[in-house]
């Protein structure tokens, strides 16, 4: 048997043909049944896509690297759910591309931070962490407040969560901008159709406190205000044999 | 080199060691045949006959319509929801108690007291103290909690209540209550305000222009004395501060009170019902009263 390896060993081609059937049958068995098993995502109620505000939020937390130090995956673990509320579902992040799970906490986990702070809180704490919690490590981000977001290319981004399968609807885009606006201005007319378009749960405040101004904090905080609460979990049965893993 | 690549390798015995060569050479260097070391084989051996094993008793391989559950029917979610059971059960009878006893019952119950203040220190500090700071003594805009001076109400029942629904939370049972922003939304002209600083700093026994106080009167009476009282005292039904102390949420000065008139100010508070368990609530109320002075 040692005789007919060696034969693989000594010839370079064989060895990469047999390196790539090896790997394949690793990514057929690990990777190609989440595409067609329907029990991998959880059946939940009040999943929803991003609104156009939160989407741009979600851009700014990965442009500013937020992940490196925060995770957004509470695992099914004692100790975490303790402390950060119920563990995270794949159902939560099935329209995240890519996902914000992370895997380091040099900060808090922040998979469920959504309501737990108020949006005066965010912006304190951005501003100057260690004013609110003096023993935080975190860097300042006081910078976002006096930025202008940059929406232009909003309806387009929009898109291109659609080609890779979040089902925004032709209305969402059309609407992007408005929806955007809206948003962020506790008193704009649009926010029944926004509400319509994504849900009644949907946040419609100035979340960065300058009511003037739809700056890149309001788009953080609109996206950080609902992480994690979205799903209905008075309606999901965790203990049913198709939920547990 | 001593062999050409298609001349298949002739193994020589090495002198030094006693062992075959591999028969290759380059560059005068030749390399030892030597078997892998046997326990390291067997540990290979002993790894793909656990991984076998493995395969049957734990959740492994993916089918058309879902996975192979094994023997085991190990679930990660599973066991974790046996371990909050056993938490629960652990907690037993002082976690069972904290939800049946009334908030007084918690208080006059020493055993039950200690176990509701040192559960209510941890959610304090894992939940609260982000905003009410670690020792909860607060900061700008954010109310100390150590102290006698309350806006919604330090009883039990007010402290639960303002935990459950929280303060311009969205909670359908918020405590709500809003300012007006008299400056910026043009109710009052700016000499009006600043009238209006001069007696709210007289109001807290601070030195201050009599005729300006006198004049700012009636404004007081007719735009503020609805929340705030005529004598300006506050109003927990409404969150309104009391002005005639020296406890002040956003600052004493003069300039702090100008903008608190000018912009109209009001903290908002999370709701904590659906993050917290009745159990939960009832022992961080407790912590909270036991920790404010004036109880």
């Amino acid at each position: 048997m040692w005789k007919h390896h060696q034969k693989l060993e000594r010839h370079s081609l064989l060895l990469v043909i047999g390196i790539l059937v090896v790997v394949s049958i690793g990514g057929l068995v690990e990777i190609s049944p989440l595409f067609y098993l329907e029990s991998t995502i959880e059946k939940v109620e009040g999943i929803r896509p991003y609104t156009p505000l939160e989407l741009e939020g979600r851009d700014v937390y990965i442009r500013e690297g937020c992940y490196v130090c925060h995770s957004q995956m509470i695992r099914p673990l004692r100790d975490e759910v303790e402390r950060y509320g119920h563990y995270s579902l794949a159902a939560e992040s099935m329209y995240d591309h890519p996902f914000q799970w992370g895997s380091k906490r040099t900060g808090p986990d922040l998979a469920r931070v959504g309501g737990k702070y108020s949006d005066g809180w965010q912006v304190d704490h951005l501003t100057d962490p260690r004013a609110v919690v003096p023993e935080s490590v975190m860097p300042p981000y006081e910078f976002l407040a006096k930025k202008d977001l940059d929406y232009r290319d909003i309806a387009d981004k929009l898109r291109a969560q659609r080609a890779v399968g979040v089902p925004y609807t032709d209305a969402m885009i059309t609407n992007a901008v408005t929806d955007l606006e809206t948003q962020a201005d506790p008193f704009a007319s649009g926010g029944t159709a926004l509400k319509k378009r994504y849900g009644q749960k949907v946040n419609q405040r100035d979340f960065d406190g300058q009511p003037d101004k739809i700056s890149d904090m309001d788009a953080l905080i609109a996206y950080l205000q609902m992480l994690g609460t979205t799903v209905d979990f008075s309606t999901y049965k965790a203990d049913a044999g198709e939920n547990l893993r | 080199m001593a062999n050409s690549n298609h001349d298949k390798p002739t193994p020589q015995r090495d002198e030094i060691s006693g062992v075959d060569t591999t028969g290759h050479e380059w560059d005068g260097i030749r390399e030892l045949d030597n078997p892998l070391p046997r326990w390291w084989l067997y540990m290979f051996y002993a790894c793909i006959v656990f991984a076998i094993g493995y395969w049957i008793l734990m959740p492994a391989w993916p089918g058309l319509h879902g996975y192979s559950k094994g023997l085991l029917h190990r679930s990660d979610r599973g066991e974790l929801s046996v371990a909050l059971h056993d938490l629960s059960a652990k907690r037993g009878v002082a976690g069972q108690a904290l939800v049946k006893a009334s908030l007084e019952q918690i208080e006059a119950d020493p055993k039950l007291q200690a176990y509701a203040l040192s559960a209510g220190a941890s959610i304090f500090g894992d939940n609260c103290a982000t905003c009410h700071g670690t020792g909860g003594t607060g900061g700008k805009g954010y109310p100390n909690l150590r102290d006698d001076v309350w806006l919604w109400g330090g009883d039990l029942a007010s402290i639960e209540h303002t935990i459950r629904v929280g303060i311009r939370s969205g909670h359908p049972d918020t405590r709500q209550s809003q300012m007006p922003a008299f400056g910026r939304d043009q109710l009052l002209t700016g000499e009006q305000i600043n009238d209006l600083t001069e007696y709210v700093t007289a109001l807290s026994r601070r030195k201050a222009s009599p005729a300006t106080v006198s004049r700012a009167a009636p404004i007081f009476q007719a735009q503020c004395a609805a929340c705030h009282g005529a004598d300006g005292k506050g109003n927990q039904a409404v969150g309104a501060p009391n002005l005639t102390d020296q406890d002040w949420l956003y600052g004493a000065d003069r300039n702090s009170i100008h903008t608190q008139i000018w912009n109209g100010r009001g903290g908002v508070m999370p709701t904590w019902e659906k993050r917290f368990d009745t159990a939960t609530i009832k022992a961080l109320t407790v912590y909270v009263h036991a920790n404010a002075s004036g109880r």
